[in-house]
């Protein structure tokens, strides 16, 4: 392992700042944080995580996906894409890399490639920094995610008056290699020993043991037919906050826009809890708020893990028990599910 | 290198024709005059219209035309009114093609064929039963129920009276929904019409049109002897990538637009009834 110590921290963001676009999480005026491009005289935040998931840096909010110009019968189309720089994203936590794995398995992993992101992921190098006091509504650890020894290119650590850093991935040896004259080796012992710390301060979080052995395929429509859902989702208002800050939610919607100076087809982020979300010219297959909200949490606890080995499309980050306006979420789903005794299976 | 699935292709309208007083079908040819893409019968492509929107549409025509792809196009939405304002020449951004299409070179192939549509519903199995008349000798006998509201609605009449009915082995039987002075066939709904026919069990079926005409024509064919497994149709779910992404048309661990959007009834039947 390399260290560097604490204090000399800003040297370090100089100095990778100096090779391209850094972003590391900084405090906001309410009091959380946001990821912000690293300048001169700005401070890494301390809190645990950031209001909106790391997610941002590979599937932006919106992005521009085709130039059309229209002149006459004619179409041109344009690629709008430029060269994009190399960039460093500092400060992932644990349970953010892991929807990283998540979402390139849909859009890299099955074909055909989404090139939009795939080209993000590979120009961007995320180092992560390791959970010291992880939160009460934090449940990675229900995923097998480990928030003492996260993923990423580059795994760090703080403890002890230093960043420890250890590169998993030829991007993070890169990465190491151009700071190497800042770092000293150094062996893990300390970091073993705030992993320990941490694993036992996670152990005792209280949704980390919440039982999944309901949510499996072969269980799909006795789930699916459930009347939890009527209930779960009565107060839900539809506004789709729990989507926006979901690390693993990757809906898009696709639209165009007349700048005055030719189209711009655009993809934007877009949720599943939204009324139009389905809705045709002529008729919507999810006509109210529980067949919306049922969809959200089938997907991300059945639906996805049937096509994806199991893995299910949450990793415990905690952020739609904080943002909800009516403290519904992935917890109380699961809870109330494994509470209820199982219905007959039914179909149509 | 291959085509970016997000990006369009070209394509110049060359003619259009207008079918029935709602719809309009529309031959796409790319810029350089040849077809732009192959494709297998009920695969579809995403029509976009910049500015507007974009649509999944099947595509109508076989794919055993080597210079064209048609599209038939009812008129309902943004992007379908303004393409039947549009007129030839008119150039549109194409991306396909999408999905898997029909089984016709396994499932199909050696069968006896049933198809039943309703409305606008006969145009994605248009482009398979053309394929069908193009390799004839792969296929058994061939029957066609075809319904709508009126004479005026069928969709592409003159071809079905002027080459299908003349097809051997083809039994094409039409119905519209209420007598009118110039129809002498038969009058009345679609399911009700194949229970009468009476098709032998051993038909494989394909078929589309409005729910509440498949759902009660699958439940006279369970009747008749048939199985979910020899019922094909092709579903139809809001769609904005066509490529399995965007999370707009998934169904359990479905996307309509990537796995489907054809599928038999057994394999729907193990997906919650969400469409």
């Amino acid at each position: 392992m390399y260290t560097l110590p604490l204090s000399q921290l800003d040297t370090l963001f100089e100095t990778i700042g100096a090779n391209g676009p850094l972003y590391i999480p900084v405090d906001n005026t309410s009091g959380k944080a946001d990821f912000k491009r690293w300048e001169k005289g700005v401070r890494m935040s301390s809190a645990l995580k950031t209001v909106r998931s790391a997610k941002d840096f590979f599937f932006p909010k919106t992005e521009n996906l085709v130039n059309f110009r229209m002149n006459g019968k004619k179409i041109e189309v344009e690629d709008p894409r430029k060269e994009l720089e190399d960039f460093v994203v500092f400060g992932v936590r644990a349970c953010d890399a892991a929807s990283f794995a998540i979402v390139d398995d849909v859009y890299i992993n099955q074909k055909p490639v989404d090139t939009y992101y795939k080209n993000r992921r590979e120009h961007g190098t995320v180092v992560t920094l390791a959970c010291t006091e992880p939160a009460q509504t934090c449940f990675c650890e229900l995923y097998d995610i480990d928030a003492s020894d996260p993923k990423g290119d580059v795994s760090a650590w703080i403890t002890d008056g230093s960043v420890y850093f250890r590169s998993n991935t030829d991007k993070g040896s890169r990465l190491i290699d151009g700071i190497k004259i800042l770092l000293k080796e150094n062996d893990a012992k300390t970091v073993e020993t705030q992993q320990s710390e941490t694993r036992e301060k996670v152990s005792k979080l209280p949704f980390v043991n919440l039982d999944l052995s309901k949510y499996s395929g072969d269980k799909m429509l006795a789930l699916f037919n459930s009347k939890v859902w009527d209930n779960l989702s009565e107060t839900c208002l539809g506004c789709g906050t729990c989507t926006y800050v979901c690390p693993t939610c990757m809906c898009f919607d696709v639209r165009s826009f007349d700048t005055g100076d030719g189209i711009k087809q655009f993809r934007c982020w877009d949720s599943c809890m939204y009324s139009d979300f389905t809705k045709m010219a002529a008729a919507n297959p999810r006509l109210t708020q529980k067949e919306r909200f049922r969809q959200r949490f089938m997907h991300k606890l059945v639906y996805y893990p049937m096509e994806h080995n199991g893995v299910k499309s949450c990793v415990g980050c905690g952020r739609c028990l904080e943002s909800c306006p009516i403290h519904m979420n992935i917890v109380k789903v699961i809870k109330t599910i494994n509470e209820t005794p199982d219905q007959p299976e039914g179909g149509r | 290198m291959e085509h970016d699935a997000l990006i369009p292709y070209i394509g110049v309208i060359t003619d259009i024709r207008q079918e029935t007083g709602d719809v309009k079908t529309f031959r796409v040819i790319g810029r350089d005059g040849k077809k732009l893409f192959g494709h297998i019968p009920g695969q579809c492509a995403i029509l976009e219209v910049p500015g507007i929107g974009e649509s999944m549409i099947s595509i109508t025509s076989s794919p055993t035309i080597p210079d064209y792809q048609e599209f038939s196009i009812k008129k309902c939405g943004c992007v379908t009114s303004w393409l039947h304002s549009a007129e030839p020449g008119q150039e549109i951004a194409v991306r396909g093609p999408l999905g898997n299409g029909f089984p016709v070179d396994t499932a199909f192939r050696g069968k006896d064929l049933l198809f039943v549509a309703g409305g606008i519903g006969l145009a994605p199995l248009h482009s398979v039963i053309n394929y069908v008349r193009a390799h004839r000798s792969d296929y058994g006998k061939v029957m066609i129920v075809y319904g709508s509201r009126s004479k005026q609605d069928l969709v592409t009449y003159k071809e079905i009276s002027g080459e299908w009915m003349k097809e051997k082995d083809f039994n094409v039987c039409l119905t519209i929904d209420n007598a009118q002075p110039d129809w002498d066939g038969h009058v009345g709904f679609v399911p009700t019409y194949v229970k009468e026919l009476n098709p032998d069990p051993g038909y494989t079926v394909i078929m589309c049109g409005p729910p509440i005409l498949i759902h009660l024509t699958l439940a006279g064919l369970k009747e008749l002897g048939f199985k979910d497994t020899q019922v094909f149709t092709t579903m139809e779910m809001r769609m904005k990538c066509g490529i399995g992404k965007c999370g707009r048309c998934n169904i359990g661990d479905k996307y309509v637009c990537r796995d489907g959007p054809v599928f038999s009834f057994d394999q729907l039947g193990e997906l919650p009834p969400e469409y």
